[in-house]
């Protein structure tokens, strides 16, 4: 599969535009990397790749067909901060099983422990908070990952960790991940490829 | 330890501070309850003595006696629960329309801007005004009070759950709730109903007093209940005719005890209002 961007501008006003004629290819065997400074637009870009923001001018196709708006998006984000993704009145089993009930194995896979889903949110850690975020986007329907800085509030060992088990289960499942963040070395140790936001943003 | 703060001496001062705030909300709900029961039980059709009539506080009746000798004790408590059932009933129905308003807001721009422009419009209206004219196209009565204050008394607490529930659905976890594709009506009973849970429950206890009030104002000008049940305002509208006669305690006692039932549910509303959202206990 491959999930394409083509030409893509974007602005929040008129003063300042962020994407301009914006053009990215992701084949869903690969890992890339997509490295930029601060504020360059890289999360706007994750947002517009997963459906978050509608109104932006060129398209977002998979395999050459526009994604419907309905239903369960093909392509998930992973965001930097977990906490935001749940609701703080919920316990996490449920959070959990919003997307899908995934199988022991494959908690045990990323380290989620039993007792952490019938706690609330705000009683976790953002690493153990992230573990549930993945393991909430690797839904059998997803076909992409836009992981955006997902592994920053983490120590360098748990982040490989994560990441090892993130990138074994997307090789096994043909899902496609695209990486971004502003970290060099992970990039250079995780990913197939890596792009750096500013050459292909045609400002 | 002279800086040590009233509430935390004497002997009270084992308790922290919820274990206080708690005490109050049971104190008070007892309090009103045993007000609304006993009024409940009491019959108030009272006989009529007029060798007691008209006698100031004593300890045989300690309200007085009305000019047709009845306890104006068991009077004010009959009127007190009869108060407290129609609080009860345009609270509970006012908080209903203003979750659904509230909702109905975030269903899209144009559902938005008529919501906006309901609590605008009702918000333009004098109560008292409202009040009257839905009491008397409803035919008076008690039915017609509590629709009355029902009507008029959802618009700060619509006002507050739009906010809320618009904050809500901007946030990450109702727009990726979206992504895995929830539908909005499953969004709104799972992620935005349990948050906004605590504050329709504290908004319908703080419409409470108004409620009550508005309907002893109301029915004082006689737009409200009937003159033969024993409501508060019309107890105080037949004192109006003794006063000027030195019947101080027709209007004193009953008075004074609205204000108090009153002033009860609102500290049960604030206390309440605390304890769920600790948060913004200084505001």
């Amino acid at each position: 599969m491959e999930l394409k961007a083509n030409n893509i501008s974007f602005s929040y006003n008129k003063k300042r535009q962020i994407l301009k004629d914006f053009s990215l290819s992701l084949n869903s065997n690969q890992i890339i990397g997509l490295m930029g400074d601060s504020g360059s637009g890289k999360s706007t870009l994750c947002k517009i790749l997963a459906g978050y923001i509608t109104h932006y001018s060129g398209e977002v196709t998979l395999d050459g067909n526009k994604i419907p708006d309905k239903g369960f998006y093909p392509v998930q984000l992973i965001f930097q901060h977990p906490e935001k993704t749940m609701n703080p009145k919920w316990k996490m089993e449920k959070v959990l099983n919003e997307s899908w009930t995934p199988p022991k194995e494959l908690r045990d896979t990323f380290g989620l422990k039993d007792q952490w889903l019938t706690r609330w949110p705000n009683e976790l850690s953002g690493g153990e908070l992230q573990r549930f975020s993945i393991l909430r986007a690797i839904n059998p329907e997803t076909k992409f990952i836009i992981a955006d800085e997902i592994s920053t509030m983490l120590d360098a060992v748990t982040q490989v960790q994560i990441w090892e088990k993130l990138i074994n289960h997307a090789k096994a499942n043909n899902i496609g991940i695209l990486a971004v963040s502003h970290d060099p070395e992970l990039l250079e140790v995780i990913c197939d490829d890596i792009l750096y936001f500013d050459e292909i943003n045609n400002l | 330890m002279s800086d040590t703060p009233w509430y935390n001496r004497g002997l009270f001062s084992s308790l922290n501070l919820r274990q206080k705030t708690l005490l109050t909300i049971a104190l008070t709900g007892l309090l009103l309850a045993v007000i609304f029961i006993s009024g409940m039980m009491i019959d108030a059709n009272l006989p009529t003595d007029f060798s007691i009539k008209m006698r100031p506080p004593s300890f045989d009746h300690i309200f007085g006696t009305d000019w047709m000798g009845r306890d104006m004790f068991i009077r004010t408590l009959k009127g007190l629960s009869l108060s407290i059932i129609i609080g009860i009933g345009a609270s509970i129905i006012s908080s209903i329309i203003a979750t659904l308003l509230a909702f109905l807001a975030s269903v899209n721009k144009y559902c938005d801007e008529f919501v906006s422009w309901l609590i605008d419009l009702f918000a333009s209206i004098p109560h008292i005004l409202l009040i009257m004219m839905i009491s008397i196209a409803l035919g008076k009565g008690a039915f017609g009070v509590i629709m009355a204050v029902a009507f008029s008394h959802w618009v700060n607490l619509t006002r507050v759950l739009r906010a809320e529930v618009l904050q809500i659905n901007t946030s990450e976890y109702v727009s990726l709730s979206k992504r895995f594709g929830k539908g909005k009506l499953w969004i709104a009973k799972e992620h935005i109903l349990p948050l906004v849970l605590s504050q329709i429950f504290v908004g319908t206890l703080l419409v409470f007093p108004h409620a009550i009030m508005h309907e002893s104002s109301v029915t004082f000008l006689g737009f409200g209940l009937s003159p033969h049940e024993p409501a508060i305002g019309i107890i105080l509208s037949e004192s109006m005719t003794y006063l000027a006669m030195g019947a101080w305690w027709l209007a004193f006692f009953p008075g004074l005890a609205l204000l108090i039932v009153v002033l009860l549910f609102d500290i049960i509303g604030d206390n309440l209002k605390r304890l769920f959202d600790p948060s913004q206990a200084n505001n």
